[in-house]
């Protein structure tokens, strides 16, 4: 029971690591399965040979695929050891979700160009589907945070 | 001639499986006459695992990656990767060792603590054979040409075998392990053999091997890829398991059985 006590102090970033790593993975690879191998709009990596972008996507989804995983097991760990502080997770969540799809649009698309959503079309209207679906995703995650860190600090005066 | 020489390693294969089915049974025997029960589940994994591997070198499936490209695909992933993942969980080593007598097992021990041994159980080595053997093979001419000779052909599903059971003991510690590797390390290890599993097979996809068509080449392909993703998937599974069992609290661990 002390143990507990004394866990309820625990700063919330590791609910932060496990929904963020875990928004990222998801979002990661749902932009890798819908986008680079269902309709093979463009690969991760465009701008050299074909061998770079496989290469790139490849690399991307295996990271995914073991941010999701790895996103589980570490919020298994917070249950484990009831630090698991639900609102602060689906808040890092949606956060992960979003930022990844955000950086995706902003930096990716635009900024380094390394690939565009789709070729050989106008692009913008697909651009502004692509940050504005991301950057709702991220206000969800950033309200829910904001929620979050005010129920905690309730939590803890009372 | 040919053919013959194929017969002669689909008997090999039989005789090696064989052995292996009876020997386990055998090494069980003696270490329990000297120690703990050896629970029998994990023949069951040896089993599943010799049987596994034995059917790509042996049997209808064997006969039919000659000519068919997706078998010898089915082959490629049951014997470098289930098979081996299948087999770190019936712990030979440990079972050796125990079954061993003391001198015999110091020799062994004294080989597992050699550089060598140290050397090719770095996952960043083991990644290098494993995956890079597989490049080998697909991408030169190494893929025709193992199938003009039975040597070849042999030592090549040797290799793949051992450098897909070293990859799995190199990353998941199951069986005795006597060079450890912290887990950040395995498992950036273990995302960069699985992002260039995808790269070859997406390769494979564009560009099958010589002699291989266009249509045979994609659906090998497509059963490299989601085949790996599920094998690959298990063993990030494993690695994130063991690295949760080993951060458990240390109120939690007393009070569990052990």
């Amino acid at each position: 029971m002390a143990r507990k006590q004394e866990h309820r102090h625990v700063s919330p970033s590791r609910n932060m690591w496990s929904g963020v790593l875990f928004g990222i993975g998801l979002m990661a690879l749902i932009d890798e399965i819908i986008f680079h191998q269902l309709l093979q709009w463009h690969h991760f990596y465009d701008l050299s040979t074909p061998f770079i972008g496989i290469l790139s996507d490849g690399l991307l989804n295996a990271f995914a695929l073991f941010a999701v995983v790895a996103g589980l097991f570490m919020f298994a760990d917070l249950h484990r050891r009831h630090i698991a502080h639900m609102r602060t997770w689906t808040a890092s969540f949606f956060l992960g979700l979003g930022g990844f799809q955000v950086f995706d649009g902003i930096v990716n698309h635009k900024l380094l160009q390394v690939h565009q959503v789709r070729y050989g079309v106008e692009i913008l209207p697909y651009d502004l589907a692509w940050n504005i679906s991301g950057l709702i995703l991220f206000l969800i995650g950033t309200i829910l945070f904001i929620h979050a860190r005010k129920r905690m600090t309730r939590g803890e005066a009372g | 001639m040919a053919h013959a020489n194929f017969l002669l390693i689909e008997t090999t294969a039989v005789f090696i499986a064989l052995a292996a089915l009876i020997l386990y049974p055998v090494a069980m025997h003696i270490s329990n006459g000297k120690h703990r029960k050896w629970p029998f589940h994990r023949y069951i994994f040896w089993f599943a695992g010799v049987i596994l591997a034995a059917l790509t070198l042996t049997g209808p499936l064997a006969q039919l990656s000659h000519t068919d490209f997706t078998a010898h695909m089915m082959g490629h992933l049951l014997l470098g990767m289930l098979a081996p993942l299948i087999l770190v969980f019936s712990k030979p080593m440990t079972l050796l060792m125990r079954t061993l007598k003391v001198p015999a097992a110091r020799k062994l021990s004294r080989l597992l603590n050699s550089r060598y041994a140290r050397l090719v159980t770095n996952p960043i080595v083991a990644a290098i054979l494993n995956i890079g053997g597989l490049f080998l093979i697909y991408l030169t001419g190494l893929f025709t040409l193992m199938h003009t000779s039975a040597w070849l052909y042999a030592l090549v599903h040797l290799h793949v075998f051992l450098a897909g059971y070293l990859f799995t003991i190199s990353l998941i510690y199951i069986d005795i392990t006597t060079h450890r590797y912290n887990f950040m390390y395995r498992a950036i290890v273990l995302i960069l053999v699985l992002g260039f599993h995808k790269v070859l097979s997406k390769l494979i996809y564009a560009a099958p091997p010589d002699g291989i068509s266009k249509g045979a080449g994609e659906s090998g392909a497509l059963l490299m890829y989601y085949g790996g993703d599920v094998v690959d998937l298990g063993l990030i599974v494993i690695l994130c398991w063991q690295c949760y069992q080993a951060h458990t609290p240390k109120t939690q661990k007393t009070a569990g059985p052990v």
